[in-house]
């Protein structure tokens, strides 16, 4: 069965926050997400269900939702990894480290593994400039990454586990 | 290795995070009591002036003096918000300091409302910060709780409500205004200004924007007093601490706090362990991807918002990037630029078309294939794009530029001469 946009719980809980706000506006970036963490991105029809929530058009949903690099309009993998590629990962070797995921899950940038395990993401600085170099799968970060490392990373992620 | 006095991380432990109870056991939201009974919201203001704190976010306004442009006697709606975007490169000091002590954050915003009599607050942080942002919803949960927010905050009658908002990762966000259209819902853009935030910001209404760091060193001003804060610096201009995040080629690269104005080499010696690798210093960035590098003639340079100036560089975030003598400048500047030209929102031309030309001109350079005209040409791109963007994005992206020409222009002959990057393997 397809996963829902949103919980009718989660629905709920939106709906009444509406209400409560003088601009529900400002909650487009939270619905956007919360659709996200539920189904995994946001669908045309999310743009329409978050346009409705607040008494917005489509349009103007869809001009915040492809704003931000980290709202996906389209399907992406069970993992999304975040690689940074930013000076400070840049200095000690993202471009290797980036080379190393690609040939680990046979995809370039912005493409998904055919079991739909994982997507690979450039990104900007994560804050993790001490850790460098780093990425983010989900919300969980990796530094200090090495190509050992990311092995036993991805091998944990595919299963669940913790590398 | 100097003696100095931590403030903003002295409660923070590996892997831990301070919440209500201990933060108090460590004299938290004394401060703010002291405030709200003995202190009347100007005196609050006239504190913070008085003790020199400057902008942490990057700019480094005098905090005191944005405060006293804001209209804290008009009634009405009114709002603070923190801006915890920190997205610049090399810059991750808020995240240090939300991780490991929330509530200085949340009592700095609270002496802050009280000081320009703002009954409404926001916390903006960015999408990869799920743990601060986390530690932030429990800090404001448990002061809620503990009546230091919502109404009638210690029976003082001050009332002020404080929220968080999370965002979804574009670094244009960390320009104020763009924020403020960002926390709306709006497509973030930066706004024109005048008017500024403080007449019309957030929803049309009165609004000061401040970093995290800033606003926690307000409690500390508070208890402490505004000479106490300015005398921890070891610059005579300098006022406090500050959050320096070492990166780059060190052969540790941690985040410490440390009196404003310790010279760029005893940062890099002292703490961040010398250059790895036993290699030589080459360059850093001192604050930020948007500062102008500095070079080993600079070493001896104190970090402070001055001496930064005098040397053709900025403070900005205190994020410093170093790069040993196998970096190849022309590539770090490459990578920098790289980012800018990504991050831009687009709404206006010098950044939109200029920031991409700059990419193509260094990277034309770093492959071996550039000549003599394209440095005339970045030059050019340089002095059109300088101050003539809509907002600080494109200026801070030629910083690094201006000084690549400035500092390495040998290097970018030699590039041009050889046909080939001569740092490559």
């Amino acid at each position: 069965m397809a996963p829902e946009l949103l919980s009718p719980q989660k629905l709920e809980e939106f709906r009444k926050r509406v209400t409560r706000l003088e601009h529900p506006r400002e909650l487009v970036i939270d619905v956007l997400r919360a659709i996200q963490e539920e189904y995994g991105w946001v669908p045309d029809e999310g743009v329409v269900l978050t346009a409705s929530l607040l008494g917005l058009s489509p349009l103007q949903v869809e001009e915040i939702a492809t704003f931000y690099d980290k709202i996906f309009r389209q399907p992406v993998g069970r993992r999304v990894i975040h690689v940074c590629d930013s000076i400070c990962c840049w200095s000690r070797g993202s471009e290797g480290i980036v080379r190393h995921l690609q040939d680990r899950l046979g995809i370039a940038l912005g493409e998904t593994t055919a079991d739909g395990a994982f997507t690979l993401l450039p990104t900007c600085c994560l804050g993790a400039c001490g850790q460098a170099p780093a990425m983010m799968i989900g919300f969980t970060l990796y530094g200090h990454l090495d190509a050992q490392k990311i092995d036993a990373i991805l091998a944990a992620e595919r299963t669940g586990g913790t590398p | 290795m100097k003696k100095h006095t931590l403030l903003l991380f002295k409660n923070r432990r590996p892997g831990e995070c301070v919440f209500l109870e201990e933060y108090r056991r460590q004299g938290g939201y004394t401060a703010l009591a002291k405030a709200l009974k003995q202190m009347d919201p100007a005196a609050v203001r006239d504190a913070v002036k008085a003790s020199g704190l400057r902008g942490r976010g990057g700019a480094g306004f005098p905090t005191g003096v944005k405060w006293s442009f804001f209209p804290s006697e008009q009634p009405g709606q009114k709002y603070l918000v923190c801006n915890g975007d920190e997205m610049e490169p090399g810059t991750y000091k808020d995240r240090q300091l939300l991780e490991a002590d929330p509530h200085q954050l949340v009592e700095g915003m609270i002496l802050a409302a009280y000081a320009m009599q703002i009954p409404t607050g926001f916390i903006f942080i960015r999408y990869a910060y799920r743990q601060a942002m986390h530690n932030l919803e429990r800090a404001i949960a448990e002061a809620a709780q503990a009546g230091l927010l919502g109404q009638n905050i210690l029976g003082s009658g001050f009332s002020f409500d404080l929220h968080v908002h999370g965002s979804a990762g574009r670094y244009i966000l960390g320009e104020e205004t763009a924020l403020l259209n960002g926390l709306e819902g709006k497509r973030a853009n930066p706004r024109s200004k005048p008017p500024f935030p403080a007449v019309r910001g957030l929803f049309d209404k009165p609004t000061t924007v401040n970093n995290v760091e800033t606003l926690a060193n307000i409690p500390h001003i508070i208890q402490g007093g505004a000479d106490w804060f300015a005398g921890l610096a070891y610059t005579e201009k300098g006022a406090g601490t500050k959050l320096y995040g070492l990166s780059g080629h060190l052969e540790r690269t941690e985040c410490h706090e440390l009196p404003i104005g310790i010279t760029l080499g005893d940062l890099i010696t002292e703490y961040g362990g010398g250059v790895w690798k036993g290699r030589a210093f080459k360059a850093c960035l001192p604050g930020g991807a948007s500062t102008p590098f500095l070079t080993a003639e600079h070493l001896a340079v104190p970090l402070d918002y001055e001496a930064l100036e005098q040397v053709g560089s900025r403070l900005g975030t205190g994020g410093v990037t170093v790069f040993d003598d196998h970096t190849c400048m022309v590539a770090a500047t490459l990578n920098l630029n790289r980012f800018f030209a990504r991050e831009s929102c687009g709404w206006c031309t010098p950044c939109r078309d200029g920031l991409p030309m700059v990419s193509w001109l260094l990277e034309k350079i770093e492959k071996g294939q550039g000549n003599m005209d394209d440095l005339d040409m970045l030059r050019g791109q340089v002095r059109n794009i300088n101050g003539r963007s809509f907002c600080a994005l494109a200026t801070g992206a030629m910083g690094p530029v201006e000084s690549l020409l400035r500092l390495f222009e040998e290097e970018l002959v030699d590039h041009i001469r050889r046909g080939r990057c001569p740092l490559a393997n």
